[in-house]
């Protein structure tokens, strides 16, 4: 179709910080860590705000850059700093966790890439939009998403990679049809925040519960007060006579 | 025919500059670090003082090293000096460009480390053998990844040739690639780590635990070792004049004026003092990785390099 040199200076600029909203959503997934994780989001939301408001430069609708100053404020700022200011209260800022086979996880990204970039060829196709092109990667942005909730365990990550999935649904809402109308866009704005405040008292609950927050101990039957440590299954079985 | 004898003239004066400029960009590299970490820095031409020092003294071989070890420095040493010799440096089009593209060079490196990993075994010390494990592990994971960001490259420029890709990255004048940003970052991952830089080993340290490269060459002394360190540098200046050249050619000669030429001297000297500064505060700001760190990280710069060639497809061709 069009190469990337025939294309003018804005869009080319609108492709290489699209490039850039996938590669921090492969950051997500290879980092360990939870403070560079959270760090990483907040580069994707403002990433994602310079290609909607080269969006709007270029498209002329100006109710984008309403979008890309609401996505600034709270995916930039609030909602990090909420999952920052949890992250130091539960005390798991510096925590690691240990990613089952790192290697192989990015290249099923890498793969997801190649199955979203098939997925779109019709639409891109059908489009005809300057930022026709850029609709596989706002797919594979929410598809890498689902893949960070797979594949990690502490709850926190998870999140993350929910709000991934709600910026990629916002990337190709941009890209492919120059934005949702203002209201709807509003609406899924303070669903996302509110989402937020609760995964916060959620995460609360858990680590209060089960003095850990890997998901994993959710699928425990055992009551709540009864011991905070419930013992192995193997441990227990021993100690039968 | 005249014509042509300038030119070969000129690729030979231009692999000379190549090879005798090494030991500078290596002395420039050290001399920024000392400054940047409050040390006392050597002199500018410190590494010639070294090569010289070296030449001048005898050498100390092993009773049991066969021909192999007494081999390795020159093989090492000439097969950086035909890589230099591949890459364009000053000007483009030039005939030695011709005789390999980036995947020989690739196999030019690959030749080097494959005899000095077995002169690291051929004295039978514990550290040679470590040494010569971890090296040829690292490349292992390191070349695929140089491969891959050659192919995206060249997949976008249409050649494996380096002399075309310059010319069509010319010719294009600025288009924002994300494609090739990738492949910078990959390109610029595998480079350290091929050169044996900081976050994968590091080349001031004789730490056993530690050391990589260092440890296959421990039993090299006098001339051996000297041709041995001044291919590293060779090595580390064809990365530099790599990234250099591929993404910023401008400045590069593309005729044979004297005029161009001038140009293109300066133009690459800038180029590769500013490189150079940014490879210091890279090796400055970051510790130096476990050596089991170091497959998630060629990892990491293996997927930088599939993710540039997937943004090319996807992004810029546009399906």
């Amino acid at each position: 179709m069009t190469e990337l040199s025939q294309l003018s200076l804005y869009n080319q600029a609108i492709i290489l910080f699209a490039a850039l909203v996938l590669f921090t959503s492969f950051i997500m997934l290879a980092q360990a860590r939870m403070l560079p994780m959270i760090f990483a989001f907040a580069w994707q939301g403002m990433l994602l705000a310079v290609v909607t408001a080269l969006v709007a430069l270029v498209s002329g609708h100006p109710h984008l850059y309403i979008s890309a100053a609401l996505t600034v404020a709270l995916k930039v700022f609030l909602i990090p700093w909420l999952l920052y200011r949890l992250a130091v209260k539960l005390n798991i800022h510096l925590e690691a966790e240990a990613i089952k086979y790192p290697s192989l996880l990015l290249l099923a990204g890498a793969g997801l890439v190649i199955f979203s970039y098939y997925v779109a060829l019709p639409i891109v196709h059908l489009s005809g939009l300057a930022t026709r092109n850029t609709i596989a990667v706002s797919i594979a942005v929410v598809l890498l998403g689902m893949l960070l909730m797979i594949a990690r365990k502490k709850a926190v990550a998870q999140v993350i990679g929910f709000m991934s999935i709600e910026n990629g649904l916002f990337f190709s809402a941009v890209v492919s049809t120059y934005g949702m109308p203002l209201i709807v866009e509003l609406g899924v704005a303070f669903d996302v925040l509110v989402a937020a405040i609760l995964f916060g008292v959620f995460f609360f609950h858990m680590s209060e519960s089960f003095d850990s927050l890997d998901v994993d101990r959710l699928t425990r039957l055992s009551e709540v007060h009864e011991s905070l440590f419930p013992p192995e299954e193997g441990a227990s079985e021993e100690e039968r006579p | 025919m005249d014509h042509q004898l300038t030119a070969w003239l000129l690729a030979a004066a231009q692999t000379a500059l190549f090879v005798g400029a090494a030991p500078l960009l290596a002395g420039w590299v050290k001399r920024v670090k000392c400054h940047m970490q409050n040390r006392a820095a050597p002199a500018l031409w410190q590494p010639y003082r070294d090569l010289a020092k070296l030449f001048r003294k005898d050498m100390v071989l092993a009773e049991n090293a066969s021909w192999l070890f007494r081999a390795t420095p020159y093989i090492v040493f000439g097969a950086m000096s035909l890589a230099a010799a591949a890459v364009p440096l000053v000007a483009v089009d030039l005939p030695t460009g011709a005789i390999a593209d980036v995947i020989v060079l690739v196999g030019f490196f690959a030749l080097a480390r494959f005899f000095t990993a077995l002169a690291g075994m051929d004295i039978g010390t514990a550290f040679g053998g470590m040494g010569s494990s971890r090296e040829m592990t690292i490349a292992a994971l390191a070349e695929p990844a140089m491969l891959m960001a050659v192919f995206t490259l060249s997949m976008t420029a249409g050649s494996t040739n380096l002399s075309s890709a310059i010319h069509y990255v010319l010719d294009a004048g600025l288009v924002l690639r994300p494609s090739f940003l990738f492949a910078l970052l990959a390109l610029a991952m595998v480079a350290v780590a091929e050169t044996g830089r900081v976050p994968v080993d590091n080349p001031a340290t004789h730490l056993e635990l530690t050391m990589i490269h260092e440890a296959m060459i421990l039993e090299y002394s006098g001339r051996h070792l000297a041709l041995i360190e001044w291919a590293a540098q060779i090595k580390l200046m064809i990365y530099a004049v790599l990234v250099a050249n591929i993404f910023w050619p401008w400045g590069i000669a593309q005729e044979f004026t004297s005029e161009a030429l001038g140009i293109g001297v300066v133009a690459i000297a800038t180029k590769l003092t500013a490189l150079a500064v940014v490879l210091v505060v890279w090796e400055t700001v970051l510790a130096k990785l476990r050596i089991f760190r170091v497959p998630p990280f060629l990892g990491f710069a293996f997927l930088l390099s599939l993710l540039g060639m997937l943004t090319h497809v996807v992004l810029e061709t546009g399906g």
